[in-house]
């Protein structure tokens, strides 16, 4: 496809669009008198468990008190935990992330689209090898910091997109539930005043961190986030910030009009606590600069989580579209390359600032793809796919095993899971966050648990 | 009897307030008087000049990049974003505009997988063109259409090698819904139904769509239990006369204007009603704009180019800026761009991140008009209320904002303990009143 050119133009727009966003105004203009006499109504706050300086605005008529404990409680005390959810969209060819190279059955099926040896040795299962963009995977799996889901999804696989990826979003195979697994368990173990507990980084709310009674956020990026009007200054822009949390707090019964007022509510909290957060802030360690948005996002990422902000749930959707129909060697490698050396950027990152054992991050996609390609050097939707846990705690060991070609089909020639979804998400909720899984994952019970943390 | 008589019709009071809400349902909201026109017509004569519209008329200036120049749809990065918006914006015929972009969110097709603004707009002028006619002709169409053999790789789907995206996607997604009437041998056998496209690559550009007998599988397929040589044309036909097209299509098409599902007798004689007229659109979305539970249900939030549009229809604003790609993408719909094949998801328009885009939006809308500190405004919360109300057309209003705006209004101006204050802040309050309004829950729904 020929739109190299089209992205670079999209690049550069939005570049320009965050400048302009992020531009702002000075709260006062140059030339007026400073106001004497009434202050402004804003009051530093110091959260002492981080001695992080909060700035909050318009207290006086949004019930001080609840502001303060608020974000007292919700400050992330040196020992919270976080889980971020990365999703690689659209389904990643599982056999060519880890590929049986010398298994006459890959040939067979794979007549164009084999990879040939990449030396990349996957010492838990010698049959298999790494793609050879995935040189990052093997350094992290090396060093213990990669544990392996050659086969993950559950029976009975959807290969609809759509439905696939709403299962593994709200953890069940039903397709009416509104909540995202990570969601209910903010509502079971999260806070009434804290939109940041739970966030996603790709500018829209993900469905995984979805929850049904407390605030979650969502930021394209952790940069400016403020409220600017034109011709708006001094203490009527105090009065008017106040006055969008207190559109917010009304009450009604149109659930529309309900939802829009409980968003500009939650807008109005995140605004007040992010405008602590320095957006100009350095990284300890280089990024790549070629996989979209997603190195900035991980990079912004570690930076909130070291000035301290109460992040406990994150969900971000990695660069790169992975339903390779078509044209499947050339996108898949390098979206492959960009996303893997991302993640080996933000644990170096974490690493760096010390974070490393509080942060654990699942990778997963909605399904593998089929086992025999297509004839348009693509492949078509499949079942069982790849998945990943990263992090300095996780045991950087295989989870289930690759289930091979000749016995590990199912009757639609797609590959069979081998550990299920489900059994991941409740071994996180109970190992990593010490919590009951039976609130968050329906019939918990029935599901295996892993061993997932060393 | 007509199917039609089977379904209710809202009988209370069709005033400015129910023409707004249709206005905004049906089309990009009111211009300034609209509404107040609208209701005079009476419901069916509203439905009736919003579903059998004139020639279309754009009225408004011609629309223009940052620096003044003429838009290149074809060519320019997020032109096409403008280039449609104007059109939604300009308008005589909005329930054309509107039922463009349902299309284009039922059949959602993104230039990242395409390619060519070219090929979207074509696709676009074919939403235009059948909109409110035959949704099998529709349907066949775009089956065929360019931008649609490159999104979901008709093109690459020959006989002997067949590639089953769009054969699935036109049954779960066009059609017939996820595991509706369906099952994964039908999306094989729809695939090799569906070979024959072919196109060739000129100068790097998609080009030369056509239907190459050559490539066509043409042996005994097996679709939906019927067995048969089927080609392409009978692909769609098998998938319209599926039992479970018409209730898909009846509970897709209502969920775009009613935000609560139908009651089963409506639905029932909706489905009869579009059987009958032989899968014509407009009579089912005729039926709907009339239904009480458009008047009488809960709000719906607008969707991102909706709210723009209509800012901008409100204030008589042509495009004259560039800034509204990127804050239409910030606020989660850029169009010819949705975020995958199943389209936007209308259920969740709204969170933290596109409010603060939809923040960004108004205070664009209203950079070029707001008032300076040295101009005259009164010192007087309940006129500077109904003037920023005034500014954007006296939408309708609840007690709660109304009560929240006298009271940010009455506390700003009380602050004002100087001379200097007294003269310089009602200004001030006046653009914050009209930043207000514009972010309310209230405007955010229709």
């Amino acid at each position: 496809m020929s739109d190299c050119c089209n992205e670079f133009s999209r690049s550069a727009l939005l570049r320009k669009a965050a400048a302009e966003a992020g531009a702002g105004l000075p709260s006062i203009e140059p030339g007026m008198p400073l106001p004497a006499g009434t202050g402004l109504d804003r009051r530093h706050f110091l959260a002492r468990s981080v001695g992080l300086a909060l700035a909050v605005y318009g207290a006086a008529s949004l019930s001080p008190r609840f502001l303060d404990e608020g974000i007292a409680q919700a400050i992330a005390g040196p020992s919270d935990k976080v889980l971020v959810s990365i999703f690689l969209e659209g389904g990643v060819d599982s056999l060519s992330l880890l590929f049986p190279y010398a298994d006459p059955d890959y040939q067979r099926l794979r007549p164009s689209l084999a990879l040939p040896d990449s030396g990349l040795v996957f010492p838990e299962d010698p049959r298999l090898r790494w793609h050879p963009s995935a040189t990052s995977f093997q350094t992290l799996h090396s060093e213990g910091k990669l544990s392996v889901l050659p086969a993950v999804g559950y029976t009975n696989a959807d290969q609809s997109h759509f439905t696939s990826r709403h299962y593994w979003e709200v953890g069940d195979t039903d397709p009416l539930l509104r909540t995202g697994w990570l969601g209910r368990y903010l509502d079971h173990a999260g806070t009434p005043d804290n939109p940041l507990q739970g966030v996603s980084l790709d500018g829209e709310l993900s469905p995984s961190i979805a929850s049904a009674r407390v605030p979650v956020a969502a930021l394209s990026g952790p940069g400016d986030y403020s409220f600017w009007t034109p011709g708006v200054w001094d203490q009527v822009e105090e009065r008017m910030l106040a006055a969008v949390g207190q559109l917010g707090a009304a009450r009604g019964h149109d659930p529309a009009l309900s939802g829009a007022r409980s968003v500009t509510y939650q807008s109005d909290l995140l605004r007040r606590q992010l405008s602590s957060f320095d957006s100009n802030f350095a990284s300890p360690v280089a990024y790549p600069k070629d996989a979209g948005d997603f190195p900035s996002q991980l990079a912004g990422l570690a930076a909130m989580l070291g000035a301290g902000l109460p992040l406990h749930c994150v969900a971000i959707t990695a660069n790169g579209t992975y339903d390779t129909h078509s044209d499947q060697p050339k996108s898949l490698a390098n979206d492959l390359k960009g996303a893997s050396d991302t993640l080996l950027a933000f644990q170096r990152d974490l690493e760096a600032r010390g974070l490393a054992d509080r942060v654990v991050t699942l990778v997963w996609s909605e399904f593998g793809r089929r086992a025999e390609e297509n004839g348009s050097d693509g492949t078509d939707h499949g079942a069982a796919g790849a998945g990943f846990l990263m992090g300095s705690r996780v045991r950087g060991n295989m989870i289930g095993e690759y289930p091979g070609l000749r016995n590990g089909l199912d009757g639609d020639g797609n590959l069979k899971a081998t550990v299920d979804f489900r059994s991941i998400y409740c071994s996180l909720i109970e190992q990593w966050f010490g919590a009951d899984a039976g609130p968050v994952v329906p019939r918990a019970k029935s599901f295996a648990r892993v061993p997932l943390l060393r | 009897m007509s199917a039609a008589a089977n379904i209710p019709v809202y009988r209370g009071r069709f005033g400015p307030v129910q023409a707004e809400r249709l206005l905004w349902r049906a089309g990009f909201g009111p211009r300034p008087g609209e509404a107040e026109r609208f209701a005079k017509k009476g419901l069916n004569g509203a439905v009736n000049a919003l579903t059998h519209p004139k020639k279309e008329r754009l009225v408004g200036p011609n629309p223009v990049d940052d620096n003044k120049r003429p838009l290149a749809p074809y060519d320019a990065w997020g032109h096409d974003h403008l280039w449609w918006l104007d059109r939604m914006v300009r308008t005589s015929r909005p329930l054309v505009e509107r039922m463009a972009l349902v299309w284009h969110d039922w059949f959602a097709t993104s230039d990242r997988g395409v390619g060519s603004q070219k090929l979207m707009i074509r696709q676009n002028e074919l939403f235009r063109r059948h909109g409110l006619g035959s949704f099998e002709q529709l349907f066949i169409s775009v089956t065929r259409d360019p931008a649609m053999l490159m999104w979901l790789s008709g093109a690459d789907n020959e006989k002997g090698s067949p590639n089953e995206n769009y054969a699935r996607e036109m049954m779960e997604l066009f059609t017939l819904g996820a595991d509706r009437g369906y099952t994964e041998r039908d999306v094989r056998e729809q695939a090799r139904a569906l070979t024959g496209f072919r196109m060739d690559w000129v100068n790097d550009m998609p080009a030369n769509f056509r239907y190459d007998p050559r490539r066509h599988d043409d042996g005994a397929k097996q679709i939906f239990g019927k067995r048969g040589a089927f080609g392409w044309q009978d692909a769609c036909r098998l998938c319209i006369r599926n039992p479970k097209h018409r209730s898909y299509l009846v509970r897709k098409l209502w969920s775009y204007f009613i935000p609560t599902p139908p009651p089963a007798a409506t639905r029932s004689a909706l489905e009869r009603l579009y059987v009958r007229n032989h899968y014509a659109v407009r009579p089912v979305v005729e039926a709907i704009l009339k239904h009480p539970r458009l008047y009488t249900g809960p709000r719906m939030v607008k969707p991102p180019v909706v709210y723009l549009a209509g800012m901008l229809r409100a204030r008589r604003r042509g495009i004259d800026t560039e800034a509204w790609v990127w804050l239409s993408q910030q606020a989660g719909q850029l169009l010819f761009n949705p975020p995958n094949v199943a389209g936007w998801d209308d259920d969740h328009w709204l969170d933290t991140a596109s409010f603060l885009a939809r923040w960004n939006i108004a205070s664009r809308v209203l950079r070029p008009v707001v008032l300076k500190e040295s101009e005259a405004a009164p010192l007087d919360a309940k006129k500077l209320v109904e003037r920023a109300h005034e500014f954007w057309g006296a939408p309708p209003l609840s007690a709660q904002t109304h009560k929240v705006l006298h009271s940010f209004a009455s506390r700003a101006l009380a602050d004002a303990d100087r001379n200097w204050k007294k003269k310089q802040y009602p200004p001030l309050v006046e653009n914050a009143l009209r930043q207000l309004i514009a972010i309310s829950p209230d405007l955010q729904t229709a």
